[in-house]
């Protein structure tokens, strides 16, 4: 047992370091100046080196850079979880109808219908560009926020679809059965009693949306023209001047900051075992 | 009260209920019987709203609410899984359906405080269903239905997943608290006539959606219309003996011969069914009138010792008092109390059973 113990923590912790090795030194580099990044491999700083924030002051066009990565964090925030957040709406509904009702068109039933959901993310997004600029264009929408978000929608939403009707289907019918005997009607007892069930679900489809959203690269880049930028196409930008690690660095700590911030945040919402106790 | 006409409900060419029709009046407890899949669920469905039907018409007080919305029915149903609201604490499970009513403040509490103590659940009120065992979630569930004081309130097998202990107390308190509940119509489906026997004013045997007989449970229990409704309301199953009478007795396949008692001394020469339950055959010492028998099976339930045996007559099955050392593949003799068969002719109808005439 105590074996067992130690192995466990021993793998957490090595994996712990696998996984954290790369931010760690991408955040350390963002504090080197050029020499302690030039004269070879330099980790603890104030030991090694001196820490200032050329890197950091960079990418907020400070120095005389060119690049401000505040605006493009903005449209990302906008774009990743405004349309995430449509995509959750959307997604929760199609899902619990999904789960609850049984709908057949010919020979198309419900595992088609998800299917077709997750088959939007099978196809590579190149497939679908086409389409969709000649969609915007028609709609007056490429280059724009609101283009991006409906694009994004149709992303994000087989992610939430796949991820809710699985978990709707873990709460037993019965419960919405009791509920409507109980005297509310079917749609109180969607916002009642399953939505606050599925808040451990909502969470992770709503992490899974923000997090695929906010790392979309293809459809910003071939959709818009320079008006509404996004971080990963304003990073990619700025690899393609010649643009030094510390700044890359501070750039790439700055876009994960946000999907950081909103993690911890949305954590204590997964908590376990909140079904436990529905049926026996 | 409640009023079922013709009720009728298939999906993809499978019947669920077909062509159901009764009355029950508000304070008596209907038990409906019946093997798994006989329908008792699904007219409890029907009756709450949940299962579409093909046909037929409810009506409650004059009033046909056979399209009444499921959260207008004013019915509740008490599930065998043990359904609560994991998320929320026993108060607050009892609470929910009475905050829909528009309970609030001291009412809502009162009432609440009602029940949680009929169900003998008032020190365990803030916790979650999870937290609780088998037997106190079942009760959580029940004083959720009961305490919404609906006009219509199932239970469906609600001791099913209960082990026996708890099944024995649960019962004795079910008399206690639907004795309460004067004004509901109470349906309360099971597969053993011992409940059966405790709970109901009248028992509806239920068999492939259909309602085969119905009347008090004695009566039931005592005449079962056929062999099929015998099946169902006895356990240990009940001994199905083809016979051929004549000359005042009765032959079985083996060559043994009963004696006809007085009650069935009105049958004509011919071939019939005699049913015999299980406590009414006896091990016997050899002697005339007994059937040499092998015992295939012994189960130990209770206090009670079931021998199911094997015989050229047919297969049997025997209950006794106590436990008993009897084991699997030995030679038995077994001695019927004739005064206790039932006749049927050979379709399995009934013709004569102990202590009543010809039908």
């Amino acid at each position: 047992m105590v074996l067992k113990r130690i192995l466990a923590t021993l793998f957490v912790t090595l994996w712990s370091v696998f996984v954290m090795l790369p931010l760690l030194w991408a955040l350390v580099t963002s504090f080197k100046p050029p020499e302690a990044v030039n004269r070879g491999a330099t980790y603890i700083p104030f030991l090694e080196f001196q820490p200032v924030l050329t890197g950091w002051s960079n990418i907020f066009g400070g120095g005389g850079a060119t690049t401000n990565l505040v605006p493009p964090l903005l449209n990302s925030m906008i774009i990743t979880f405004g349309a995430a957040a449509i995509s959750l709406v959307l997604g929760t509904i199609t899902s619990y109808g999904l789960s609850r009702f049984i709908y057949k068109a010919g020979f198309i039933k419900n595992q088609d219908i998800i299917f077709f959901f997750i088959s939007q993310r099978i196809m590579p997004p190149i497939v679908l560009s086409f389409p969709f600029f000649l969609m915007l264009r028609t709609l007056g929408l490429l280059d724009s926020r609101t283009g991006l978000i409906l694009v994004s929608i149709a992303g994000l939403m087989p992610i939430v679809v796949w991820l809710m009707v699985d978990f709707f289907n873990g709460i037993p019918k019965e419960l919405d059965e009791m509920a409507m005997l109980e005297g509310y009607s079917p749609i109180q007892v969607f916002a009642r009693v399953i939505l606050p069930l599925a808040a451990p679900g909502l969470t992770v489809a709503g992490m899974f949306a923000v997090i695929f959203g906010w790392n979309d690269f293809f459809y910003p880049l071939v959709l818009t023209f320079g008006q509404v930028v996004t971080l990963p196409v304003a990073i990619l930008s700025l690899n393609a001047t010649v643009t030094p690690f510390w700044t890359l660095s501070a750039a790439a700590i700055f876009a994960i900051l946000p999907l950081i911030i909103f993690a911890f945040a949305m954590e204590r919402f997964l908590s376990k075992g909140s079904l436990s106790g529905a049926v026996r | 009260m409640l009023e079922i006409k013709n009720l009728r409900a298939s999906f993809q060419g499978e019947t669920y209920l077909d062509d159901i029709s009764f009355t029950a009046q508000p304070g008596r407890i209907y038990v409906l019987m019946g093997r798994t899949g006989a329908g008792k669920t699904s007219l409890m469905r029907a009756i709450g709203g949940l299962l579409p039907l093909d046909s037929g018409s409810i009506h409650f007080d004059n009033q046909d609410i056979t399209s009444t919305p499921v959260w207008k029915r004013d019915a509740a149903i008490v599930y065998q899984q043990f359904i609560n609201y994991p998320n929320k604490t026993v108060r607050q499970n009892v609470e929910f359906p009475l905050r829909k009513l528009g309970l609030k403040g001291d009412e809502l509490n009162q009432r609440v405080d009602l029940y949680l103590q009929k169900v003998g659940l008032t020190e365990l009120s803030k916790r979650k269903p999870s937290q609780l065992s088998g037997g106190q979630q079942q009760r959580v569930a029940l004083a959720r239905s009961l305490a919404r004081q609906s006009r219509i309130l199932m239970l469906d097998e609600p001791l099913m997943n209960l082990d026996f202990k708890l099944r024995e107390q649960l019962r004795d308190e079910f008399l206690e608290l639907f004795s309460g509940e004067s004004s509901a119509v109470t349906f309360y489906a099971t597969t053993e006539i011992s409940e059966a026997m405790m709970l109901g004013f009248e028992v509806l045997v239920m068999h492939e959606g259909k309602i085969l007989q119905s009347g008090p449970p004695s009566e039931v229990f005592e005449r079962p219309i056929n062999t099929l409704v015998a099946e169902i309301v006895n356990d240990p199953p009940i001994t199905l003996l083809s016979v051929t009478v004549e000359d005042g007795a009765a032959l079985l396949k083996s060559g043994s011969r009963i004696e006809l008692p007085t009650h069935l001394r009105s049958l004509q020469q011919g071939d019939y069914i005699f049913g015999v339950r299980a406590n009414d055959i006896e091990p016997a010492s050899l002697s005339e009138g007994t059937l040499p028998c092998k015992i295939g099976f012994v189960e130990l339930s209770g206090s009670e010792t079931v021998l199911y045996i094997n015989s050229d007559s047919g297969d049997m099955v025997v209950q006794i008092e106590g436990i008993h050392d009897y084991s699997a593949g030995s030679n038995i003799h077994l001695k019927i109390r004739p005064e206790r068969l039932i006749a049927f002719d050979k379709a399995g109808s009934l013709l004569i059973a102990p202590g009543v005439g010809v039908k």
